[in-house]
């Protein structure tokens, strides 16, 4: 029920915004179109004034994927999951994921085709993906179009987070599955 | 901190590769890399132009400001240094409503959005505000009430049950929310506003 409420807004929030917003407008006797026009010529500039960051951060994750330094922080990690009884299969995912999106997309498409859609681990991987977002992408998209260069806590306080998801999806799931 | 985490992520690269011989692929991680970061970046136009045009119209009609009204409760517990009245407190509203919903083409343009008005409302320009690293916080949390994109990767792997992660996603990332929020919060003493030294040894555009 509330699915299925959840799903019709998904699906219709987006055209009913588009309409019902300029709409207003036009009761407030606003020149719709020219504020439009006026607000889109933005788009661009924000996309360029974005890249500079992006390909910062992007290449700089790539450098580190690709050198198979991943593996070694995995497997340094290893004695301290065995101990509080974090899934060692999900350790990468969950260091992927504050990451690379697509990166950790992959990883987890893998984990859930090896375990088994409806197995606990499978569920689990794919309820960590989802509670979580690619941190460093976030950070560099939203302080890069603004030029913000001192982010002071905010990179403490998103891993924090995504830890906390992280530690939260596996007990949540080993308690419901 | 971004100057240590970027140097680190590269310099480990290097040191790893060398063990690994895998220099090779560091390069070409390096400039495939480079090449996506253009293309999300150019691929966001469109959608970023409709967006900002749709909000730019909202705005002018009063909407934006009144979103911040009507959940006034929310932006004076998280946001208590922005004015309710003020469009950023609308925009993150809107922001974290598209997120929820999985609408995630049109929360970019609305996070942006909110990030420029609150640069508005900050004196040091390159410095992060205490709320546009609260907003940060909520927004890397993620939250979502339904992880579509999950839903479909364990439908298309021949679950049984597909939707029995939605509930568990709205607990984990509800959880990792009030932590990065409550970090945040309880982090911004230690990250002192003023007193940040500047990256480079230049002096703000805006305390010139």
């Amino acid at each position: 029920m509330i699915r299925a409420a959840l799903n019709a807004i998904s699906l219709w929030a987006i055209p009913v915004l588009l309409v019902g917003i300029p709409l207003v407008g036009m009761i407030r006797k606003l020149k719709v179109y020219d504020v439009f026009i006026e607000g889109a010529k933005e788009g661009f500039q924000v996309a360029l004034r974005i890249i500079p960051f992006l390909v910062g951060i992007l290449v700089a994750i790539g450098m580190f994927r690709a050198s198979g330094a991943m593996d070694i922080l995995t497997n340094a990690l290893r004695p301290l999951t065995t101990a509080t009884g974090f899934p060692a299969d999900l350790v990468p995912l969950a260091i992927l994921r504050t990451l690379s999106g697509s990166g950790s997309l992959a990883f987890t498409t893998d984990l859930v085709k090896r375990f088994g859609p409806d197995s606990v681990l499978g569920r689990t991987a794919a309820t960590m993906y989802g509670s979580s977002e690619t941190t460093f992408y976030v950070l560099a998209v939203y302080f890069g179009s603004i030029g913000v260069k001192r982010t002071r806590h905010a990179i403490p306080a998103a891993l924090t987070g995504d830890l906390v998801a992280a530690i939260a999806a596996v007990a949540v799931c080993s308690w419901m599955f | 901190m971004l100057n240590y985490i970027w140097f680190g992520l590269m310099a480990i690269a290097l040191i790893v590769a060398a063990f690994n011989g895998t220099a090779g692929a560091v390069t070409k991680g390096a400039v495939d890399s480079a090449k996506t970061a253009v293309e999300i970046a150019l691929g966001l136009v469109g959608i970023m132009a409709l967006w900002l045009g749709i909000m730019r119209v909202a705005e002018k009609a009063g909407l934006i400001s009144l979103l911040g009204r009507l959940l006034r409760p929310f932006g004076r517990l998280l946001f208590p240094e922005i004015p309710p009245e003020h469009p950023a407190i609308g925009a993150m509203i809107l922001n974290i409503a598209a997120n929820m919903l999985g609408l995630s083409n049109a929360a970019t343009p609305f996070g942006i959005k909110a990030m420029e008005e609150l640069q508005e409302l900050n004196p040091q320009k390159e410095t992060a505000s205490n709320a546009m690293v609260t907003f940060m916080a909520l927004n890397t949390a993620g939250i979502q009430f339904i992880p579509a994109t999950m839903i479909a990767v364990l439908a298309a792997s021949g679950s049984k049950n597909p939707t029995a992660i939605i509930s568990t996603t709205i607990l984990a990332t509800s959880c990792g929310a009030v932590a990065a929020v409550t970090t945040a919060k309880l982090l911004q003493r230690f990250f002192p506003y003023e007193e940040t030294p500047p990256v480079d040894g230049t002096p703000d555009e805006a305390t010139k």
